[in-house]
């Protein structure tokens, strides 16, 4: 028996070290800044450190919370998360038909290259190509297009108002081809025997859409929807913080809660509030996930993260 | 799908118009770097240079050395990030892709758990600051964050799991071939197409970096294509104290467009090629691990 062990233990030992140098880094990475969440009920002076900081139960909540700031960034955080969810499955799923539908290779990959483009730079060079329209003295729009029709020009980065239609369109124009991938691999993997079944007996191609792909696609939707609704509490910290030019006058209409973070963290020096709102958002979003993926379990087991 | 003519015709053409909105934009920045400075102020960005001009650029190149290093460093940060974080996932997810490990779902848990739940960056921030004084230095364009995300390893087991056959390895291993030698020599030949995935999607990650740049780096020795972006970004002057000992005037209105040419151009070039791999990826990783 022990022998046995011992054996056992020495044919483990190898795939135990090869996890080793990701587990450590794991831990320092994602583990130890779980402990770290302490510091959001802890008057943190530097000198001090975060454990050895005096504890200060929820004032830094308290502060938080009654500043109208907590209400504004999560409702832009959510309300934008909606927008970008909703109107960017729409497209992800009328691209992935249209791309189908492309039946020649070539063209195929080459529409899906062109389309992808955006989602590969950066959101910073995004920013700028956003820039170039939208630029108060020499942006296209206000020299080219408003000028040309005789308008005056807009001050975007000053006019909170445009701003939920240009980060909405921005992150449609930027996700759209990659979120249509797996949507293209799904539809592709459809039984063609249905459709041929269906084209005999003379349905037209927008009733194969509306009867056979919509329902077959049913359940990718309800997954990635769920999935993405598991993390309406997060966004994209680049979108709302460089494309808007990190602008003052749009703050109210943009800041989320990861902005705020940084804000509170980088530029205020804020750090106790900073670390409350970034403990709020933790932890609302893990619950969030876990229902997420609860209501996927009740719904198809198959299609549950866990 | 059977496709009616009509349907053909309508799904080119839209796809058409869509691929065109997706490249337009990027014409529009290209366009106006190559633009002269007095026609920029007099028409502004337009989609076709009426007076062309590589002034900005010859800005950026005039010292000979800001443009070049920050490639350098991006392409440094880029090499290495992508070769350190392929080794690691793939020895991680091997290890737990062996059915027999003791404990190998304990780990893969830990693994899945780092996912969902996060201390979020105060105290990460202070803990790569305070402790680690990553600051200022080539690791901190590396390390935090990047190297090692819980999905590729997911990934990566399922797809060790699923494609290399445990009666192979044990063929070999009976041959008296050690653990490591069993992976470097056969796993890793018959993993290529999940770790040329990976390494194309941490290599798009690596080289589009500016985050951990904005919260550890100031030193502009230490900029990547990105930052300098970033510092820009509000600023076009920026630049003036990032290129020093330039004596030209400085092309305000062009060169923000030129530096993002510059960061925009290398990735949007060589994606073609790679094209296959990328999509193939994220259909894989679609699938549940």
């Amino acid at each position: 028996m022990t022998r046995k062990r011992k054996y056992n233990w020495r044919r483990c030992l190898p795939f135990y070290l090869m996890a080793l140098p990701a587990l450590i880094y794991i831990f320092i990475n994602n583990y130890i800044p779980m402990f770290g969440i302490v510091i959001a009920f802890k008057n943190y002076k530097v000198t001090k450190g975060i454990f050895g900081s005096d504890w200060c139960g929820l004032d830094n909540f308290q502060f938080l919370f009654r500043s109208p700031d907590a209400f504004n960034i999560t409702k832009n955080t959510i309300l934008y998360n909606f927008a970008f969810i909703v109107i960017g499955t729409v497209c992800a799923i009328f691209v992935a038909i249209l791309l189908n539908a492309v039946k020649s290779k070539v063209s195929r990959n080459i529409f899906q290259t062109l389309i992808l483009l955006p989602y590969l730079v950066s959101i910073i060079v995004v920013s700028y190509v956003v820039y170039a329209f939208l630029s108060p003295a020499n942006g296209f729009i206000n020299t080219n297009l408003l000028g040309g029709l005789g308008k005056a020009p807009v001050s975007w980065y000053e006019e909170a108002k445009y701003w939920p239609f240009i980060l909405v369109f921005v992150n449609v124009w930027k996700s759209f081809g990659y979120n249509s991938i797996i949507y293209v691999a799904t539809i592709a993997g459809f039984d063609n025997s249905m459709y041929e079944a269906a084209a005999v007996d003379g349905a037209t191609t927008w009733q194969q859409i509306k009867r056979i792909t919509m329902p077959c696609l049913k359940p990718t939707i309800i997954t990635l929807t769920l999935m993405s609704v598991g993390r309406v509490f997060f966004s994209d910290f680049g979108l709302f913080y460089q494309v808007t030019m990190n602008s003052g006058a749009l703050i109210d209409a943009t800041g989320t809660i990861d902005t705020y973070v940084y804000r509170g963290l980088m530029e205020r020096g804020n750090i106790g509030m900073s670390a409350a709102a970034g403990f709020y958002q933790s932890l609302v979003g893990f619950v969030l996930i876990l229902a997420a993926n609860g209501i996927t379990r009740k719904l198809s087991k198959d299609n549950a993260l866990f | 799908m059977v496709e009616s003519k009509k349907m053909k015709i309508l799904a080119y053409s839209v796809m058409i118009v869509l691929s065109v909105i997706c490249v337009v934009p990027f014409l529009l920045m290209i366009s106006a770097s190559v633009t002269s400075e007095t026609s920029l102020l007099v028409q502004g960005y337009s989609f076709w240079p009426k007076e062309i001009s590589f002034g900005a650029y010859e800005y950026l190149f005039a010292d000979g050395v800001t443009i070049l290093r920050a490639y350098g460093i991006t392409i440094l940060v880029t090499f290495i990030g992508t070769s350190v974080s392929l080794v690691l996932t793939t020895l991680l997810a091997y290890s737990i892709s062996r059915k027999n490990l003791p404990g190998r779902n304990v780990i893969a848990f830990l693994v899945f758990f780092a996912m969902l739940f996060n201390g979020g960056i105060v105290p990460s921030y202070i803990m790569w600051n305070n402790f680690f004084h990553i600051k200022n230095t080539l690791f901190a364009l590396i390390v935090p964050n990047y190297l090692v995300f819980g999905f590729y390893v997911i990934m990566m087991r399922t797809y060790f799991t699923s494609n290399i056959p445990e009666e192979v390895l044990e063929s070999t291993r009976i041959d008296g071939a050690g653990e490591f030698t069993i992976l470097v020599k056969m796993v890793v030949p018959m993993a290529v197409p999940i770790l040329a995935t990976v390494g194309m999607m941490q290599a798009i990650t690596y080289w589009n970096e500016w985050q951990n740049g904005l919260y550890y780096v100031s030193d502009s020795k230490l900029y990547t294509i990105q930052l300098i972006l970033n510092k820009m970004i509000s600023n076009a002057d920026a630049i003036k104290t990032i290129a020093t000992n330039v004596s030209m005037e400085l092309p305000s209105v062009s060169i923000r467009m030129a530096v993002a040419v510059l960061g925009a151009l290398p990735i949007m070039c060589i994606f073609p090629f790679f094209q296959k791999y990328y999509v193939k990826g994220i259909t894989i990783g679609a699938v549940k691990g």
